[in-house]
């Protein structure tokens, strides 16, 4: 009986093979800064000349990245340098900020996102996100998963696409039995894993991740990381971290920020992940990632 | 540097009676409005409870005493609370949406707000005139359910917006923000997550704005609520009365069988309160309930 559900389970689900993932070959980061082709390097999210204000005061200057297709890239850098103002660019989510100005561009698949014509909901649509305190709605399992599909009117049965989308979150075991209560019973790691698989849902194409483990415990924070590796090989990921350890874990590439001297955040390094703990350019940057400060 | 012994020991001494004695006030200061509140509970109680009977309930007023009922008063507070609701809620809840989940945060909104917490101390026989110049006269409903019901409507209208709107931003923002990245617009996530997460607190602003419409007299007496009603209201455009003017009514007569009477209302009235206040407490822990598994 059992059985035959997990074998349902596994032909509505194509994709994960459960288990850490294998690491990656870690070569791939440096070939691709290298500039040597791959079948998923093209930036699939860029900011250029990115300046946010709220009000008057300056909260990021000048920022530049690119973010490539299918992989994870970590947004490090001290408290209060802007790393979460910077990521909730990317899916305008700080358009609910009062006094939030931007200037330059952010582009999605080479599409300016902050232009007029460009519906915020369509962006959100595309471009899910995951917050630094789980925050399931105060509803069902079930629910939470599928609010999502049902107001953007997805076709298809809503059954299937809360459990394909809780069974890649890896949490579809743990409440299978239980996805008619509420979201609040589960464990905070849970939660989290429930707000993966509510993003997921959507069925979106990049996954923004703010500090996503900050709240949780190690072993939960573990099982997160693994996930995320494991979405990598559909999503792109750009997940913010103060964890250092974290970001050498997981990500491909980085971002270092830093607080300038009149506070504005600033992107002082970026690269593949190895070379920017190995060998930074920067001599902030190794004064952030050996410890000396920050 | 170090506090010498004696001196610690003498002021330890100090303040120790000070807390002891202030938390005596606090304790005498909770008695005092307990016992008040008991001897009036007690007195009315000892005098009208045994005139506490159906026939009671289901008599119409009458000159004498022992035959005098609530009927008309006790169908007319359902009535008016009944249409007060109907009219009430739909405007405050919405009100409140409008102010806390849409309204820019600029001075026009400030005004609006600080003009509605003023409209919640206004005396409620202003309410009255006001009743009176706009819904019985220049509306022409007479000395109607619908009128007084209207009056009521307005006169609750800013505690229901005040309480619906803490309920709305008690609702936590990361609830707005995850509706948000999930593709909500802004009345999808007002209207699936956020109303539905403060539905408790605001049911309890309604049915406690409704229990204090509920012994309001002033403003029904200014519009012309009758004394003596001898029938029900059949509709909203019938006369009536309700239980706080029968109670006023019958304790300014001078026979002890009417103040036995006064207070046998007080108890009706003190039950549909209690009634109300319950179904409150009920509802909340309910949704409540549902909210947190």
């Amino acid at each position: 009986m059992i059985d035959e559900q997990l074998q349902n389970a596994e032909r509505l689900v194509p994709v994960p093979s459960v288990g850490r993932p294998e690491p990656r070959a870690e070569v791939s980061a440096p070939q691709k800064a290298a500039g040597i082709a791959s079948e998923h390097a093209e930036a699939v999210l860029e900011a250029r000349g990115l300046n946010v204000f709220y009000g008057h005061f300056q909260a990021l200057r000048n920022v530049s990245i690119e973010v490539p297709g299918r992989d994870i890239t970590a947004i490090i850098g001290p408290s209060g340098c802007g790393k979460s103002t910077f990521i909730r660019c990317f899916n305008r989510m700080n358009d609910t900020i009062a006094g939030f100005r931007a200037e330059g561009e952010v582009l999605f698949q080479n599409q300016s996102i902050y232009e007029r014509r460009i519906d915020v909901v369509e962006v959100r649509r595309r471009i899910g996100m995951v917050f630094q305190k789980p925050n399931p709605f105060p509803k069902s399992i079930y629910e939470n998963v599928a609010f999502g599909p049902r107001i953007n009117g997805y076709e298809g049965r809503l059954d299937e696409i809360v459990e394909r989308a809780l069974h890649r979150a890896a949490l579809w075991d743990e409440v299978k039995d239980k996805i008619r209560q509420n979201a609040f019973a589960l464990s905070g790691g849970q939660q989290q894993r429930l707000c993966i698989a509510r993003a997921l849902a959507i069925e979106p194409e990049v996954i923004l991740m703010d500090e996503p483990c900050s709240a949780l415990d190690p072993v939960a924070t573990l099982k997160i990381e693994d996930l995320m590796r494991e979405l990598a090989r559909d999503y792109t990921i750009v997940i913010v971290t103060h964890n250092m350890q974290q970001a050498a874990r997981v990500s491909d590439w980085t971002a270092v920020m830093m607080m300038s001297e009149d506070r504005a955040g600033e992107c002082i390094e970026f690269g593949a992940t190895n070379e920017i703990f190995t060998n930074p350019k920067d001599k902030r940057t190794e004064d952030y990632i050996t410890g000396r400060f920050g | 540097m170090t506090i010498a012994e004696p001196v610690f020991r003498r002021r330890l001494f100090l303040r120790r009676s000070t807390a002891l004695g202030f938390s005596i006030l606090c304790v005498a200061a909770t008695l005092l409005a307990v016992v008040v509140l008991g001897i009036l509970l007690v007195q009315v109680a000892s005098k009208g409870l045994d005139r506490v009977s159906w026939d009671f309930i289901n008599s119409f007023p009458s000159r004498k005493p022992e035959d005098a009922g609530i009927k008309a008063a006790l169908w007319g507070t359902l009535w008016i609370m009944g249409i007060t609701a109907i009219f009430a809620v739909p405007v405050g809840l919405g009100a409140a949406i409008y102010l806390e989940e849409y309204a820019p945060r600029n001075w026009l909104t400030r005004v609006i707000q600080v003009n509605i917490s003023n409209l919640a101390g206004v005396p409620s026989v202003v309410y009255g005139l006001l009743g009176l110049a706009v819904f019985v006269r220049a509306m022409q409903l007479e000395r109607s359910v619908l009128a007084g019901a209207l009056t009521m409507a307005l006169l609750v209208l800013p505690i229901i917006i005040i309480a619906a709107q803490e309920a709305l931003r008690a609702v936590p923002n990361s609830i707005r923000e995850a509706a948000y990245a999930v593709g909500a617009s802004r009345s999808q996530m007002v209207f699936h997550q956020i109303v539905p997460a403060a539905l408790p607190g605001v049911l309890t602003g309604v049915i406690l704005a409704l229990s204090r419409a509920i012994g309001e007299t002033a403003p029904l007496i200014t519009i012309g609520a009758l004394l003596f009603v001898p029938f029900t209201p059949h509709g909203p455009l019938d006369k009536f009365t309700v239980l706080p003017i029968q109670i006023f009514n019958w304790t300014s007569r001078p026979q002890e069988a009417f103040q036995q009477n006064a207070a046998a209302g007080i108890i009706v009235l003190l039950a549909v309160l209690l009634t109300m206040n319950s179904i409150a407490i009920f509802l909340r822990n309910r949704f409540q309930a549902n909210a947190r598994g």
